[in-house]
């Protein structure tokens, strides 16, 4: 990304973003207070949602569900229309601020078809039933009296769902909704529970959960290069999350195209930092690849209709090394990206990998860049203690790949992988560098004296199959 | 964590599995709880024998890694608080700050194992690689 189109980004003024998010934190007020009282303020929320999607398709049903709550009425039917009302205004946000990097950054967009539903089989509908059951009584309780029996009541309905991959997500989503809250409860005595997060959770888990919800399916297969960007980690306290951005050059029309490949494994919350990746044994040549930099030669790798792979390590050959600044520098600026699925446009799922260099670093507990006398903030709360790159590293920095992403009304850089000095030499850093084991041998002896992995596997092999 | 696999904050209770240091095969069950303004904790094998460190007001040394790893793992703050301690000292054990009367309690250890058996089923699981968008929300935890 050059000064220029920073600057650019970063002087575009959208007004109705502004409008939008105080519907949405006014309305977010209802959800913590809860749903099964009369509340004057979180029926005005609701009457401006209304007004808000008249426009729409959606105008008549979320109506319908407003004069219903308001008179007492709360199923999970009007609570789901709600909740899609919600996501269609952040939805509304989501791409306008796309739209804005985009022209920014000139980057190309394919739209796409939608892909292949899949109906889920009988049990995974029952439990997303249940699923609907417990968010629908959070709703009328309110986050606020929220207690630890009612959130230990989810328990069974994840672990259900987690052992089916067509469960999977809302599984993951409400594990990780259900930890947080635990952990905040008295939540009434929370001087600002975050509640936007939360209803966004929240409203997630009730479009998942939805009877006719599909979760979008490959319906392509993709051939050629794969040169990786940059890694991001992601985690809650049961689960650990890889995603690795790249660009697959692809041959036929020469253009790379942008892409993304998602690794999750389920983990307890005792297992954290650098042994999460011993988590992720049975995917070789992808961890091979992060960790020694390696280019990998994709063999009709399926591909989701959004540009995500669905990783089949035996598709993927580990090849020779390339610097991903080298690949940021020469098909970054021409990739080609992918439009968000619709129910996945939300200003949170806005993770645009960029390239930045030739800036001055503004030092501080949050470093800045300055871009030709741009000022880009960077997000180093998504540093993670699984990976070699510290805040320090960027603040040395003179070249980054990261992903641009938007937090609480601004543009923010999240890195994934820079170019600093160590012991004077510049020098790669980045999130995936110890995919296949710590490179710094302090770390590497730390995580084997203390495997958590290895010792949880053994506890399980001792006392699960006695 | 090799010592403590697992530790919990539930149902008013610090409660989890500590590997016993002599026995590969067996793991003690341990817990502290705030009952009726006392204290109480109990210590047993997975197959429900009494430890025999703890009893009276002596706490053994399971119940301490128990602490001590619910320390680590939740934060002073939030332990003292799960416990009811009244005037919580972070730069002792925690617990040295259990003054309220600290009895033995008698509680079949059974419930609290399944819950960690239930706990090792995520390590059962296997790893996916579909996509989850949901992993928006979940930004790695800790600034280095
Ligand atoms: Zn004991």
């Amino acid at each position: 990304m050059l000064a220029s189109q920073l600057e650019s980004l970063l002087a575009t003024d959208r007004p109705g973003v502004d409008a939008a998010l105080q519907l949405v934190t006014d309305l977010d007020a209802g959800l913590l207070t809860g749903y099964g009282r009369p509340n004057p303020d979180r029926d005005a929320a609701l009457a401006a949602l209304t007004s808000a999607v008249a426009a729409t398709p959606l105008a008549d049903k979320v109506a319908a569900a407003t004069l219903a709550i308001a008179e007492g009425i709360v199923t999970d039917e009007q609570l789901a229309v709600v909740a899609a009302a919600r996501s269609a205004l952040l939805g509304a946000v989501h791409d306008a601020l796309l739209s804005d990097v985009d022209e920014a950054t000139d980057r190309a967009r394919v739209d796409v078809a939608a892909g292949e539903a899949v109906e889920p089989d009988k049990k995974v509908a029952a439990l997303r039933g249940a699923a609907r059951a417990w968010l629908t009584e959070l709703a009328i309780t309110g986050v606020a009296g929220l207690d630890e029996a009612f959130l230990g009541d989810v328990n069974p309905i994840v672990e259900g769902l987690g052992g089916h991959p067509a469960g999977r997500r809302l599984a993951v989503l409400l594990d990780g909704l259900s930890a947080e809250l635990r952990s905040c409860t008295p939540i009434a005595l929370m001087a600002e529970p975050p509640m936007r997060r939360w209803a966004d959770l929240w409203s997630r888990a009730q479009l998942l959960s939805r009877p006719g919800h599909v979760d979008e399916v490959p319906d392509d297969r993709i051939s050629g290069r794969l040169l990786v960007l940059g890694t991001e980690l992601f985690e809650h306290s049961t689960l650990f999350g890889v995603v690795v951005h790249g660009v697959v050059e692809t041959g036929k029309e020469g253009v790379p195209r942008l892409v993304r490949a998602t690794v999750t494994a389920p983990k307890v919350d005792v297992i954290t930092g650098p042994a999460m990746w011993n988590l992720i044994t049975d995917r070789p040549n992808l961890m091979t690849a992060l960790a020694e930099d390696r280019c990998l030669e994709l063999t009709d790798m399926p591909i989701t209709p959004t540009g995500e792979l669905v990783w089949s390590d035996e598709d993927a050959k580990p090849g020779e090394v390339v610097d991903p600044l080298a690949t940021a520098r020469l098909h970054l600026v021409q990739a080609v990206a992918t439009r968000t699925h619709p129910l996945d446009r939300h200003p949170v799922a806005i993770a645009e990998p960029v390239f930045v260099e030739q800036y001055k670093v503004i030092k501080g507990e949050e470093p800045k860049f300055n871009l030709g006398g741009a000022t880009l903030d960077i997000d180093v709360s998504r540093l993670s203690p699984a990976a070699p790159l510290t805040v320090k590293n960027v603040a040395a920095s003179t070249a980054c790949i990261g992903v641009l992403r938007w937090d609480a009304g601004s543009w923010t850089l999240s890195p994934l992988a820079v170019q600093a000095p160590v012991k004077r030499v510049p020098t790669l850093i980045h999130n995936g560098q110890w995919a296949a084991g710590p490179t710094d041998p302090k770390v590497a002896k730390a995580v084997e004296r203390n495997d958590s992995v290895r010792v949880l596997r053994e506890r399980a092999g001792r006392l699960l199959r006695k | 964590m090799g010592k403590v696999p697992y530790v919990e904050l539930v149902d008013g209770k610090v409660q989890g599995v500590v590997s016993s240091g002599s026995d590969i095969a067996r793991v003690y069950v341990s817990w502290v709880s705030f009952t009726d303004g006392e204290h109480l904790f109990g210590c047993s094998t997975n197959n429900n024998r009494p430890c025999g460190g703890a009893a009276g007001n002596h706490l053994c040394k399971h119940l301490d890694s128990l602490l001590a790893e619910a320390v680590t793992m939740y934060g002073y703050d939030r332990v003292a608080r799960y416990l009811k301690i009244e005037s919580p000292n972070p730069d002792t054990h925690l617990r040295f700050s259990l003054t309220a009367p600290c009895i033995a309690g008698s509680r079949s250890a059974s419930s609290i194992f399944s819950r960690f058996l239930r706990y090792l089923t995520y390590l059962e699981q296997p790893v996916a690689t579909a996509p989850v968008p949901e992993l928006h929300w979940f930004p790695t935890v800790g600034v280095k």
